[in-house]
């Protein structure tokens, strides 16, 4: 690795920028062929229905009308994880939530297929809609899904990490709260399109916006009974995803069909309205949690519990449960810590990953227990949390690694730069500060799917001209992950990155990369990039030593040449290192690709939580509150992100600011809410998120302590900064007027309620009252690495079971 | 996309023309100025005309003539963007420029018009989606359907008045001009209203908004407040529209008209509030006691953002902080 560096850390522009600013960006929806069809879903207006007969005979023989599609041609499932393959591309038999798709039509243009998709009767007998966690976990003897795990509870989830009932019976402090994440969506910029054409000679190619075009790649082949070495998946760039591109859809399988049906390239673009129906975003999670402290502040203990509203298939839904108990020990040390989750199918569209996956609802709780706890305890809540630290190079309780951590140093930086100690408690009645913190993977430890392969590759070609061309399955969604590979390439070859050529997200043309989510492209992909442009240059020292007679371990790569570092007039420029290395090998191109670390979880189940390294943050946001109406005015957020090192600065701020954006969104407005059983806002007017023109007041602290196993030091940024914002608000609110919102959005009237309640004498709070009973299954129990444990699961004390 | 239907359109080379299109053409038409509201609609297909008449480049829409002295002449084609930057109403007639401002985002307000904005739809939940999605819950009262979701046993529809400038029209007891093939008329602002989601305007189909008389305004004091979520681009869920004329000594209220729009499906003047301000002075207990009673005339009901009974509660904060602003101007 260089010692100085000249590309990394700089604020390069991005690779692709010329493009997106000119307006040139190939979209999905800008693909367009020669003879192309456009293709309309037909959906369910049903939340839950038996479907009797489909009459699509008018539309049949309407002009224009090409082909009509039924899910009776489809009848094999799919799903993003290997143990929810519970999606049709169109509904057979069922409907589960407005919205489903039934029937795709393609016609000669759209408006022909929309008129086609009104001429099609479907006849429904209705089912009992269940459309929340209460409908959701009485029993029943029709569930939503037939392979749910008990009535329509999909899976729960338990674990024990050490003796917690009697770790938390020694605190001298206890909490009980109960705390309520509503759910919430993407909201990219960019709608779902897909193009697809199959050829003459039996290939079928497809354009997506995609997030994952592997896993796209692996369902098309499955449902569509094909070789996977016939199909092509293109990720086109995408216009923002936010975790709702990551999983295969119905809309991109139902176009493969129909252009294999009709001979011609098929396109369709969804509304925005569909766009809420495929939906995958947040999991609306009620929570319970108890945590015990000593009157020192030292935690003993914490017991989590959580039941996730799923929507109506899987989704990504089992890995979401497990990530709403997985990152509670990452942050704070806990000696002893049980989870318990539980998933439910509900009717409506299914939730899945969306920034933070998982983990930003058990986050918003546990911070503002922490903040509850401090003031109990009347210590401060940012020394209440300095603290607990978590230390760096330790195990947690759930045996997860942690390598560097800056939550320290993110903490001390928001705590000064916002003045909190002359601030905190201290400010007059409707205006306050709070704090809270977070911690995101930086990439998922595991696949998806299990395999023994590497979950990143990158091609190198370098050409005689000097053109340099890197190849990998990775998706830029818009976080800049094709410039990252170029900023890679071009330090460690010496080259201008913006020369660099990226071909990525191309299932036939790059090596497979899993895709832009869990935050783990920059780690992977340029650990891969790393090591195959390391390869590079040993071949271009080979043949650059040989030429100037210089030892190789003098020579230098930087500003397009290659030089001898004691006399830097011995230089060949870039292209002719090129030249003399092909002359000398024969042509260039180089491998790399990465694979992380084993985990130390052994246990079943500890799959989801475990990532190469983790990435810290804390933020302080001062707001004002109005009695009188309830309404927030924030006046600053102050952030700080230990990003182990910036390969771009400016990028790094973008996804920081993204995700303050995002985070105070969730926690001010955005909401799916469902009336009628039908979504009861499914546009950009009437489902509120922030505009551009409401965006807060931010500042962006980078905290860098190069990380060991990041690519130049670099941790994730893309996910982690919104988990602090939700809780940081509230704890803002509570310093502010001194009541307690536990639950989001905090809209004006939950304040209002919560300070009326507090005038009468009642508690001054606003936030579920009450956790329904659950069966959650036996606990697995492991002994936390303090207790001499392995990282597999131990025999179950007595005491963890059933009753007791 | 959402695609627009089928439809023709007409481009009169003047009013008259414009007027006698849309008697012949009768419910089959509808005008379009900015388009602001019908495209979208006419794409979610809320509104199916198969004829739309276009006003926007009919100059004689266009133009503001007279002074604060002897009242302003306001043609429907103006824009919003336009409106709110009008130094003569900036500066005597400060809540139609405030009004305007407040309207959605800067990228409409350079296509929406004065006489679209007094005319556009009333807003629901339960109506403002497309045809698929009403289709899912059997449609409602205001289209296609036979039930008013809002108030399911109720045989009218309750669909919300969204405009903002009305308020400020009814608070200044403007007038508007109505044009049809049978000649011209000119009523008081208020008169264009009714309280029914569906029938909310009373002006019949055939006549075409042309002109707003502003009166004379002299030494009266104008305010606006509007209530949404985000203050960028969003429709009010409640605004308020005060007109206040002072003594000629001092503060005491002489005359007084306060208009409160956004919560019901049409706006409507709080007449116990502004008549318990007349001969009292602009003060805290004058100011509040006007805020109760408007809050009591409000009845707001859970068909558009936010929390129904926040929302008559806010009724009162915000006539309340609109006359506090009047008292700033005094």
């Amino acid at each position: 690795m260089p010692d100085k560096l000249n590309v990394v850390g700089q604020p390069l522009r991005k690779v692709d920028a010329a493009a997106k600013v000119a307006g040139r960006t190939i979209f999905a929806d800008d693909v367009v062929l020669p003879n192309m069809l456009y293709a309309k879903l037909l959906r369910s207006t049903r939340p839950h229905a038996r479907i009797i007969n489909i009459e699509a005979s008018a539309a049949e023989t309407m002009e224009g009308v090409k082909s009509i599609l039924l899910g009776s041609e489809l009848p094999i499932t799919f799903g993003i994880l290997p143990v929810s393959q519970d999606e049709h591309t169109l509904a057979i038999d069922r409907v589960r939530y407005v919205g489903e798709p039934i029937v795709a039509v393609a016609a000669v243009d759209e408006e022909t297929a929309e008129d086609a998709i009104r001429r099609i009767t479907v006849e429904y007998e209705d089912l009992p809609p269940i459309m929340s966690i209460p409908d959701g976990v009485r029993a029943t003897d029709d569930p939503i899904q037939a392979y749910a795990e008990q009535g329509n509870i999909h899976k729960t989830i338990s674990f024990e990490f050490g003796e917690t009932k009697s770790a938390l019976e020694q605190s001298d402090l206890i909490l009980d709260d109960t705390f309520f994440y509503q759910g919430n969506t993407h909201l990219p910029l960019e709608q779902h399109a897909a193009v697809a054409v199959y050829q003459p000679d039996g290939k079928l190619v497809l354009w997506s916006a995609t997030q994952t075009p592997h896993y796209v790649h692996r369902a098309l082949a499955r449902v569509l009974e094909m070789p996977a070495s016939r199909i092509q998946v293109i990720a086109c760039p995408n216009g923002g995803g936010f975790g709702g591109k990551s999983d295969p859809f119905s809309h991109e399988i139902a176009v493969a069909k129909l252009a294999m049906k009709t001979g011609r390239p098929v396109k369709i673009a969804l509304t925005r309205e569909e766009v809420f129906y495929c939906h995958r975003g947040r999991h609306p999670v009620l929570m319970h949690s108890r945590l015990g402290l000593k009157k020192d502040g030292s935690i003993t203990g914490m017991h989590f519990k959580t039941i996730l509203d799923g929507g109506a298939y899987g989704s990504y839904g089992v890995a979401s449960t497990y990530y709403t108990g997985a990152l509670q020990t990452t942050t704070y040390h806990i000696p002893a810590y049980k989870f318990e989750g539980a998933r439910l199918f509900t009717n409506k569209p299914p939730c899945g990953p969306k920034r933070g996956h998982g983990t930003p609802q058990p986050r918003f709780g546990m911070e503002i227990q922490l903040d509850k706890a401090a003031e109990l305890l009347g210590v401060d809540p940012a020394e209440l949390r300095l603290q607990n630290l978590v230390q760096p190079n330790s195990l947690t309780a759930n045996w997860l690694t942690i390598r560097t951590i800056g939550l320290r140093r993110c903490i001390e930086k928001v705590i000064e730069a916002s003045g909190w100690k002359s601030k905190f408690r201290k400010l007059p009645f409707g205006r306050g500060v709070g704090l809270a913190c977070g911690c995101y993977l930086t990439g998922a430890g595991l696949p998806i799917y299990w395999n023994n392969m590497p979950q990143s590759g990158v091609q190198l070609k370098l050409d005689r001209s000097g053109l340099v061309t890197v190849f990998c399955g990775s998706t830029d969604i818009g976080q800049g992950s094709d410039s990252i590979l170029a900023y890679i390439v071009g330090e460690i070859l010496g080259i201008d990155p913006l020369h660099i050529r990226v071909v990525t997200g191309d299932t036939d043309l790059t090596p497979v990369d899993l895709g832009s989510y869990s935050s783990r492209v920059t780690l992977m992909t340029g650990n891969a990039a790393i090591q195959a442009a390391e390869r590079a240059r040993e071949l271009l020292n080979d043949a650059v030593a040989a030429e100037l007679k210089v030892p190789k371990d003098r020579l230098v790569a930087a500003d397009n040449r290659i030089f001898d570092s004691e006399d830097s007039a011995k230089c060949v420029d870039f292209a002719k290192a090129v030249q003399l290395a092909e002359a000398k090998f024969g042509t260039i191109g180089t491998v790399g690709s990465y694979k992380p670390p084993a985990s130390a979880a052994k246990y079943k189940g500890g799959g989801v939580g475990p990532s190469p390294t983790y990435s810290f943050s804390a933020s302080v946001i001062e707001l004002e509150v109005d009695p009188q109406t309830g309404i927030i005015r924030i006046e600053k957020v102050w952030i700080a992100h230990d990003i182990g090192r910036s390969i771009n600065p400016m990028l790094v701020i973008g996804q920081v600011e993204g995700s303050v954006y995002m985070g105070l969104g969730e926690a001010l407005m955005e909401e799916q809410e469902f009336r009628l059983g039908v979504h009861k806002t499914p546009s950009m007017l009437d489902y509120k998120s922030p505009t551009s023109m409401d965006m807060y007041s931010i500042e962006t602290i980078l905290i860098e302590e190069p990380d060991p196993v990041g690519p130049f030091g670099a941790k994730e940024v893309g996910q982690g900064p919104l988990l602090p914002m939700p809780p940081a608000l509230c704890n803002a609110v509570y310093d502010a007027v001194r009541v307690r919102i536990d639950e989001i959005p905090v809209t004006p009237e939950k304040i209002l309620r919560a300070l009326k309640a507090k005038s009468q004498g009642k508690e001054g709070r606003f936030g579920p009252q009450s956790f329904p009973t659950i069966e959650y299954r036996d606990p697995m129990f492991i002994l936390p690495p303090w207790s001499g444990g392995d990282g597999r699961s131990s025999a179950q004390p007595e005491y963890t079971r059933k009753g007791l | 996309m959402l695609r627009l239907p089928d439809f023709t359109f007409r481009r009169p080379k003047d009013l008259r023309e414009a007027a006698a299109i849309l008697a012949g053409e009768g419910s089959r038409a509808m005008l379009v100025a900015g388009g602001t509201d019908l495209w979208p609609k006419m794409k979610r297909r809320q509104m199916e005309p198969r004829v739309v008449i276009g006003l926007r480049h009919l100059s004689d829409l266009r133009g503001v003539s007279g002074s604060p002295t002897t009242g302003v002449s306001l043609g429907a084609n103006i824009t919003l963007r336009e409106l709110e930057r009008e130094p003569m109403l900036l500066d005597r007639y400060p809540a139609v420029a405030e009004g305007a401002h407040s309207i959605s985002s800067p990228p409409l307000k350079t296509m929406g018009t004065l006489g679209g904005n007094l005319c556009v739809d009333t807003r629901c939940f339960y109506y403002d989606q497309t045809y698929e999605w009403r289709q899912s819950i059997h449609f409602c009262l205001k289209k296609d359907g036979d039930t008013c979701w809002v108030a399911p046993g109720s045989s009218r529809c309750w669909a919300v008045s969204s405009t903002d400038l009305a308020p400020v029209m009814l608070a200044l007891n403007s007038r508007l001009h109505l044009l049809s093939n049978s000649g011209e008329r000119t009523i008081e602002a208020g008169q264009l209203y009714n309280p029914d989601g569906i029938a909310y305007l009373k002006k019949r189909p055939d006549e075409i908004v042309t002109k707003v008389d502003l009166p004379p305004i002299n030494g009266d004091i104008t305010a606006f407040r509007k209530l949404r979520r985000r203050g960028s681009i969003d429709f009010p869920i409640l605004n308020v529209a005060a007109w206040i004329r002072p003594s000629k000594k001092g503060r005491v209220v002489e005359a007084a008209r306060i208009a409160i729009g956004g919560i019901t499906s049409a706006p409507f003047l709080s007449v116990v509030a502004a008549n318990s301000l007349i001969g009292r002075e602009l003060n805290a207990d004058s100011i509040h006691e006007a805020a109760q009673a408007a809050r009591l005339e409000s009845r707001p009901l859970d068909n558009t953002d936010l929390d129904f009974s926040w929302r008559r509660q806010m009724v009162e904060v915000w006539v309340r902080r609109t006359l506090e602003d009047v008292t700033r101007r005094l």
